[in-house]
């Protein structure tokens, strides 16, 4: 039997402009609770919003980034409903004509690119936070309540969990790139729910869709599609009816919970903000954002590929984010090689990044200086393997690779007069292995290179070390 | 006590020729207040030591011969529903009933950096929802004229206290009538600005599209003073207008020759008391002799301006409201196990009727199935309305109609009989709904109670109707009289 899943996402994304959406409070993330508050993000009575320009510009930026159609003439609408983290009792959001809407996310498959269409893009506010205290109290928190928001909806276009995490990922890479957001998933900065069910492909039945909450990173994204999928199929083959619900994905027993069963649609009662006017957004605006849109993730790539001669995979795993491939180009200025650097970047420096969870922007070293590393590398002065020491000492104290090779006095002998007085000592010592090298143990020869390297410490270069043992023995 | 019959253009005269202090002229007032509010129960909540202590700070600018704002040391009296920083806003209800805002509104900033006197709060109808004053939680006002007799309201507190003299200038608000029809009860004059003149930051949001602050005052003059505080571009309110300032009180005198006014016959059928409309026809008779030229018109759409009012104004309340949940601010019920019966009991108790009226009316009619019927179909008919202004505007300069149907009613006559309460708002919402502007200005006395002319005109044209009423106001020739502030009927 053939299931088909069926994937569709609905993105919260925090803008990262200064100030909240609606009034002067900053959108800074922490902050005592309720430092970060204004009458007209707490709701107070007679208080009114007034739109900061900024969140429609990273709205319009979002759109063109993703190829969507710009609204020329939208307006906000009041969202009604009851909650304690809303101050107002509506939420001021967009409903029957979005800031954007189609649009399209291109995801890369084995078999080729596929398109994710885009159904809308929209700006809101954000509420505030709810905690819940030991004593079952609940307190609440407003810093967030108001803080811009864009929600982005995809058309039911994934078909596995492995592509809602494609997807999240180009996503997350071009809210990056284009700088409207810092798509921080664990500072709530981004936000994902997911509706997901599965088709009998056989005899066309469906089940009915699981819409999931609390998923905190792609991996609980991924792990909770996993398991819906299986459930979904599950109920498919014994043949049971589920009802439509939202389920949240409890990350201690990984699984999912029911939360609610949805009977009907909740009344919003939408209507136009009347509060605040109509936008009307001029062609010659839209134009100005489009002509200053940074080069794109995928753009990047194809320039990778070309400019630096690179192969797909690397520019692939360079162009991840913004902040690396920024750092992989600084670098090349320093360097003869482009792939070496991409070599050293995708190897040594991003495990390290990986491993330590590092900000590449927190590096206390310089591209020029890993530049100047492979410089000292390319032109013979240290060999690749104290090179790679040398990275982890910049890791660590921020030096400079000529300031750490010349402290530890790390230059490589490749003075021939110094260093065949070190041969000619070690041949002395192991005249066996002269002998087995010439009965045609061509190990021996290794042997007697890495003891040179033990009495350099590592400083001889190595071919010039394996040269001289080759005259040196000729020579008897 | 001479002081309080003074007009606020007189009194600024007297405290900037330091004839009288600022303070002398508070403390006589806050007298006047004292002797009177418990026959006419105009005000929630008093300012005393504030007021007396910003007396004090203009009489020291007067004295130190500093510039000193335009209200210059005149006490005012303001809606309870426009935020006062550190005094409380009630809004006339139990839900606010202890909630003292943390910031002023755009226009109490204005009326302090202009140097008048806040002296207190008024009483109104709960969230400015009524048209008597009789849906406060607080108290009922008293009609100055006769005490049996309800103010108007909902800025009823307002207009009783400037016809009682507490005050010579007050602020109110206006969502359907709300200024206008209170001056007419109340023999004051009322101006209801244009939509976006005035700003709205700051003033608890009935029905926000069609909110709008305005002056009270003894006469026009006083009145297009304070409206020359009140107006402004502010950038904290999205509807409001950026536009050149004006001085309203400038061109009050010039005459009104060749002014065409129609008179439109929707205004002037059987649902308006005969008296009513012969006291506002005397008047235009006055204005045809000052040279206007008077036409009859017709504003088709006007049978269906208080629906369209009703379901727009409640549509847009249930929402404004929404914020009143006992979480935050406000009432919040003593009985409730849940976070639902929170809400539940928080509003339920927090609420009075007629508030909890409109919200499940305004609920109803954005609620999905019943939007388009009601909400979307309000704003066409809307639109219908403000084209039937357009147009009118197009021939004429002013539209003339009386202000309020029917006399001020008794206490208690049709505050069970929400429909007739709503009839008496069938003159004024209409210019609402346009967002063109309006005052009442009074034109005579029908059985001793005040009768009230309606002046409107188009967008931001104030000056012409201030300069129409201001020449109506000269040349009247109405024995003006001075409230009795007694129960007519039983002769207390």
């Amino acid at each position: 039997m053939a299931y088909k899943t069926i994937i569709g996402l609905e993105i919260h994304s925090e803008l990262m402009t200064n100030s909240k959406i609606f009034c002067n409070c900053t959108t800074e993330f922490g902050g005592d609770a309720n430092t970060h508050c204004c009458p007209v993000c707490l709701g107070l009575p007679g208080a009114l919003p007034v739109i900061n320009k900024r969140v429609v510009e990273y709205g319009i930026k979002t759109g063109l980034a993703f190829n969507s159609k710009i609204a020329r003439e939208t307006k906000m609408d009041r969202k009604n409903y009851f909650y304690p983290d809303l101050v107002k009792g509506y939420q001021i959001s967009q409903d029957d004509i979005p800031l954007c809407s189609g649009g399209f996310i291109e995801i890369e498959k084995e078999d080729g690119p596929k398109k994710i269409r885009l159904r809308r893009i929209h700006i809101e506010e954000d509420t505030g936070k709810s905690l819940h205290s030991e004593d079952g109290g609940s307190l609440l928190d407003y810093n967030r309540s108001g803080v811009p928001l864009i929600e982005i909806v995809t058309e039911p276009d994934m078909n596995s969990p492995e592509e809602a995490k494609e997807f999240l990922e180009k996503l997350k890479a071009t809210l990056e790139y284009i700088e409207v957001s810092d798509v921080k998933m664990e500072e709530g900065s981004l936000r994902c729910d997911v509706n997901i069910n599965v088709v009998d492909e056989e005899t066309g039945k469906k089940t009915s869709i699981s819409e999931l909450k609390n998923l905190n990173s792609f991996k609980a994204v991924v792990k909770a599609l996993e398991y819906e999928e299986k459930r979904h199929i599950a109920l498919l083959k014994e043949g049971k009816e589920n009802l439509k619900e939202t389920r949240r994905w409890d990350e201690v027993n990984n699984e999912t919970i029911v939360m609610r069963i949805k009977e009907g649609a909740a009344d919003y009662r939408y209507f136009p903000e009347p509060d605040l006017i109509k936008l009307e957004i001029e062609e010659e605006w839209i134009e100005d954002i489009k002509n200053n849109l940074p080069e794109l993730p995928h753009d990047k790539k194809e320039r990778f590929m070309k400019e630096y001669d690179l192969p797909e995979y690397d520019a692939g795993v360079l162009t991840q984010s913004k902040a690396l491939a920024a750092f992989y180009e600084e670098t090349v200025k320093y360097s003869k090689d482009p792939k070496q650097v991409s070599n050293w970047v995708m190897g040594d420096v991003l495990r390290r990044i990986n491993d330590e969870e590092l900000d590449i922007k927190d590096l206390k070293f310089t591209p020029k200086d890993l530049g100047d590393l492979l410089e000292l590398i390319e032109e013979g002065k240290i060999s690749n393997n104290i090179g790679k020491k040398v990275l982890r000492d910049m890791f660590d104290t921020g030096k400079s690779p000529n300031k750490i090779v010349k402290e530890k006095g790390l230059i490589q002998i490749s003075d021939e007069g110094a260093l065949k007085e070190i041969v000619e000592k070690v041949i002395e010592k192991n005249e066996q292995s002269v002998i087995d090298y010439k009965d045609g143990k061509d190990r021996a020869l290794g042997f007697l290179v890495g003891q040179i390297m033990k009495e350099t410490r590592g400083k001889a270069n190595p071919q010039l070390a394996n040269k001289l043992i080759l005259e040196i023995i000729d020579e008897k | 006590m001479d002081l309080i019959n003074l007009s606020a253009t007189e009194l600024k005269r007297k405290i900037l020729n330091k004839e009288i202090s600022s303070k002398e002229v508070v403390e006589c007032y806050l007298n006047r207040i004292e002797e009177v509010e418990d026959k006419i129960d105009a005000f929630i909540t008093l300012n005393k030591d504030e007021a007396l202590k910003a007396a004090e700070e203009v009489d020291r600018k007067i004295q130190n011969g500093e510039e000193v704002g335009m209200l210059s040391g005149i006490p005012i009296a303001i809606k309870d529903n426009i935020s006062t920083k550190g005094l409380k806003t009630t809004c006339g209800s139990k839900m606010l009933e202890n909630y003292i805002p943390p910031y002023d509104a755009t226009v109490i900033e204005n009326i302090r950096k202009e140097d008048g006197i806040i002296i207190g709060k008024t009483n109104m109808d709960e969230f400015a929802m009524g048209s008597s004053t009789e849906t406060s939680y607080f108290k009922t006002t008293k009609n100055p004229y006769d005490l049996n007799k309800v103010p108007g309201g909902s800025s009823g507190g307002s207009a009783a206290a400037v016809a009682a003299c507490d005050v010579p200038l007050a602020l109110g608000s206006e969502t359907g009538g709300s200024i206008r029809q209170p001056s007419s009860f109340c023999g004051v004059v009322g101006i209801k600005p244009t939509y976006g003149l005035v700003s709205r930051y700051g003033v608890v949001s009935y029905a926000s599209s069609l909110d709008q602050v305005g002056p009270f005052a003894k006469n026009v003059e006083d009145a297009a003073l304070l409206l020359n505080v009140l107006a402004g571009y502010d950038k904290k309110d999205s509807t409001s207008i950026s536009r050149e300032k004006v001085d309203y009180t400038k061109r009050l005198k010039e005459d009104i020759k060749g002014m065409k006014i129609g008179l439109p016959k929707e205004y002037f059928t059987e649902y308006v008391d005969e008296k009513v409309k012969n006291q506002v026809l005397e008047a235009v008779e006055v204005l045809k002799d000052l040279g206007a030229e008077v036409e009859e018109i017709s504003l088709p759409h006007t049978e269906y301006a208080l629906a369209c009012y009703y379901i727009i104004a409640n549509g847009e309340a249930s929402s404004n409201l929404s914020r009143f949940d006992g979480v935050n601010f406000g009432y919040r019920s003593a009985e409730y196990s849940n976070l639902e019966e929170l809400y539940k009991n928080s509003r339920s108790e927090g609420f009075g009727e007629e508030v909890k009226r409109r919200i499940m009316v305004g609920t109803y009619v954005l609620s999905s199935g019943y939007y388009d019927a009601y909400y979307r179909k309000a704003q066409e008919v809307r639109t219908l309305i403000k084209n039937d202004f357009d147009k009118a505007f197009e021939k004429y300069d002013i539209i003339l109609a009386p202000t309020s149907p029917i006399l001020p009613f008794n206490i208690g006559e049709k505050i069970d009989d929400p429909l007739a309460m709503y009839m008496s708002d069938i003159l004024t919402v209409s210019v609402n709904l346009a967002g063109a502007c309006a005052l009442s200005v009074p034109c005579g006395y029908v059985d001793g109670l005040p009768v009230g002319l309606q002046i409107i005109g188009n967008e931001f044209e104030e000056e012409k109707i201030l300069r129409l009423a201001y020449n109506y106001e000269k040349n009247r020739g109405i024995d003006m009289k001075i409230p009795s502030l007694r129960s007519e009927e039983n002769g207390l």
